[in-house]
């Protein structure tokens, strides 16, 4: 009986309209797109984005150029090269970080002992050649400045977890 | 009209008869240019919104420049062909791809006595030029001298030419039911019988009394076409466009016209020959050719919704399904047919 | 003799005709050859057309051009031929070959000029006036008159069909078949079992617990 009904099913392509039924009902769906440059997803204070290298209250850069993220870097992304300062502290004099090779784990962010190096919520920059990705300590540091409040906001959020 | 046109006849003197059939065939070519144009943008917003996005809106108001966009962008890009391709042979592939596409648009009418030529043997002539189409796939496959090419043209022509049998049964079937190999015969014969003479045309169509052939005939077409759920040919996810891969810039745009275009002459045809053509689906609304427009504009959708809801065969499932499913149930139905013309029963008088 | 637009069009497709008939004994490559055979067909299917036996042209491209020479050109493409050593027995089986074109010419000739032979003489084909379609004669003379020769030769064709089929056709035993039909037939319910399982409790400790006790 069962058999019968299976073959009668296939010959009048049951299943196929049961599954253009599902298709059609969703044709009238509410749509779900977002449209991107005017709306935007809801980010996490944990977000990955564009890195940043931050400063203290009192504007003295926090890298103290331990390299600790340059070695736990697994796309080898980061560059760095320190000597000491005038003062005698021991500062970076080249922090590159090529954004063609990183892969946005957070690690060096999480390797870091002084939060210097930190990742944004920034996704949407661009580089029109490819040397427009290879982020100097100069052009860090700026990324930084720029959002320093968001990403403070940030750090004080995920503290508690940390 | 005739008498209007009157002084520009004698303007071209002789060649007026070449002036005025070169006018009617851009006056068939350029709508369906213009169509096939907004069936790329209509195909996207469509499985957009069955798939719950909303599809291509930036370019224009609901994306309607979107077309043109992609047009302009083809036209620009630059047509390379392969080393060691047939060089000649690779360009007449694109060619040969579309003639077929829009040759075949000679003999379908659109409204009683609106038909570029009028020919007895519309049928076959629509019959032999499909079967053309195959060629065009097969020149660029195996002229582009590249392996996902060759085997986007093997499995052109065998898929083709299986499912061609199947269409040209359903044919038969509808030849068998109009007596007449003439388009317009076929339609206006849809439009007789006890249903149309109370005011019902739609349930006199062949659409009904032939169904299980419109079925056949229908998904055959989308076979015929290398659409979804048939697109192996294409089959962008395993042999990344077939025959057109080694294709850029307008050559490749042909490909994608002639396709659209084979689409919505699959389409009208479904419409002409079981469907009723431009007859009124009931008898207080008047015939005309918005009735072969909006028929075929919703057989177009179904194409797409066919696209949007299916995955694709397996290559030997379409096979199977064209030579142990369609071609022995077209031949039992051809035999149940002659019986039921035959009988007392016959609705055909 | 009057040169009207049919007569030109007849010696052009003819010239087409030749200059492809010629293309395929002489291309070094096949399918360049098979194609140039597609082109030959298609204008013979002209010269059909021009003498207004529509059904013969349309089939010849419905047939041969849409089936037959497709199945043809998918061999040739399979196929990797070396040209030169085909040619290379040209000179020693010329001879043979002109003998045998000269008696495909002969006998041409005997049925074009049947009339010196015999006293049959070839009856013209009936023009249709437009009323009555090619077709439909043809169809006429084929299901009435040679009913019987017509019948038999699609018989003959049938078995010979057949015949092909069950002398190509081999199951190898070890290769695994799906049945579609079994396939389709399968439920879910029929493979996958859910079953409702009681949720586990276990000390789970959240945050908040944790930093309460380091309190």
């Amino acid at each position: 009986m069962g058999a019968i009904k299976d073959f009668f099913g296939s010959v009048v392509l049951l299943e196929l309209f049961k599954g253009m039924a599902l298709t059609g009902r969703h044709f009238f769906a509410r749509k779900i797109t977002i449209q991107f440059p005017e709306e935007k997803t809801p980010q996490s204070p944990r977000f990955r984005g564009l890195h940043a290298l931050r400063r203290y209250p009192n504007g003295e850069e926090r890298c103290i150029a331990c390299k600790l993220c340059e070695a736990v870097c697994p796309a080898l992304a980061i560059t760095i090269e320190s000597a000491q300062r005038d003062d005698g502290s021991r500062r970076t004099t080249r922090y590159d970080i090529d954004l063609t090779k990183c892969i946005f784990c957070g690690f060096c962010e999480e390797a870091c002992p002084v939060d210097a190096i930190v990742e944004t919520r920034v996704l949407e920059y661009h580089g029109e050649k490819r040397g427009d990705l290879y982020y100097t300590k100069q052009m860090l540091l700026a990324v930084g400045d720029r959002f320093e409040k968001q990403i403070a906001e940030d750090r004080a959020m995920d503290a508690r977890y940390r | 009209m005739e008498s209007f046109l009157q002084p520009v006849a004698d303007l071209f003197g002789p060649l007026w008869v070449v002036v005025w059939t070169l006018v009617k065939i851009i006056a068939i070519v350029a709508p369906l240019m213009g169509a096939v144009a907004y069936m790329t943008l209509a195909e996207r917003k469509v499985i957009g919104f069955m798939q719950v996005r909303i599809g291509p809106n930036r370019a224009g108001p609901f994306g309607l420049l979107q077309p043109v966009a992609d047009g302009l962008k083809l036209l620009f890009k630059e047509i390379i062909a392969p080393t060691r391709a047939s060089k000649s042979l690779f360009f007449l592939g694109p060619v040969l791809a579309i003639a077929p596409a829009l040759a075949a648009w000679a003999v379908v009418p659109f409204s009683d006595g609106l038909v570029l030529a009028n020919v007895n043997a519309g049928l076959l002539f629509l019959m032999a030029i499909t079967s053309l189409e195959v060629y065009g796939v097969i020149i660029s496959g195996w002229a582009s001298n590249s392996k996902y090419a060759m085997l986007g043209t093997l499995r052109a022509a065998a898929q083709m030419v299986s499912y061609e049998l199947s269409l040209g049964f359903a044919l038969i079937c509808v030849l068998m039911v109009s007596g007449s190999l003439n388009l317009t015969e076929i339609v206006t014969g849809q439009g007789e019988g006890y249903f149309a003479s109370m005011g019902l045309g739609i349930l006199s169509w062949n659409w009904l009394s032939l169904l299980p052939m419109f079925g056949v005939f229908f998904i055959s077409g989308i076979a015929e076409t290398n659409r979804a759920p048939f697109d192996v040919v294409e089959g962008e996810s395993e042999i990344v466009a077939g025959h057109m891969i080694e294709y850029s810039g307008m050559s490749f745009a042909i490909f994608f016209l002639a396709e659209y275009a084979n689409m919505i002459l699959v389409s009208v045809l479904t419409t002409v020959f079981f469907l009723g053509g431009w007859l009124s689906p009931v008898g207080f609304l008047p015939d005309g050719i918005w009735w072969l427009l909006a028929k075929a504009a919703f057989l177009l959708f179904v194409f797409l919704w066919v696209r949007a809801t299916f995955p694709r065969f397996r290559y030997d499932q379409i096979m199977r399904l064209g030579w142990k499913v369609f071609i022995p149930l077209c031949l039992f139905w051809v035999f149940v047919l002659g019986i039921w013309i035959m009988s007392p029963l016959s609705i055909w008088k | 003799m009057d040169l009207s637009f049919p007569t030109l069009c007849f010696y052009l497709f003819s010239a087409i005709l030749v200059f492809a008939g010629l293309r395929v004994i002489t291309s070094r490559n096949p399918v360049h050859a098979v194609l140039h055979l597609v082109l030959a067909f298609f204008t013979s299917g002209m010269i059909w057309m021009l003498m207004q036996a529509e059904f013969l042209a349309i089939a010849i491209v419905l047939i041969y051009i849409g089936a037959v020479m497709v199945l043809f050109l998918f061999v040739v493409m399979m196929l990797d031929m070396n040209v030169d050593r085909m040619r290379e027995g040209f000179w020693r089986y010329l001879p043979v070959g002109l003998v045998v074109a000269a008696i495909m010419v002969a006998e041409m000739a005997v049925v074009l000029n049947g009339h010196y032979f015999s006293g049959v003489t070839l009856q013209p084909s009936p023009l249709t006036d437009g009323s009555l379609s090619n077709t439909r004669e043809l169809a006429k003379i084929i299901f009435t008159d040679y009913a019987y020769p017509f019948e038999l030769a699609s018989l003959i064709l049938l078995v010979a069909m057949i015949a092909a089929v069950m002398l190509t056709h081999r199951r190898r035993e070890s290769a695994r078949r799906i049945d579609p039909a079994q396939q389709i037939a399968v439920k879910a319910r029929d493979r996958l079992v859910i079953h409702s399982v009681a949720p586990e409790k276990a000390d789970v400790v959240t945050s908040a617990q944790q930093e309460e006790s380091a309190k």
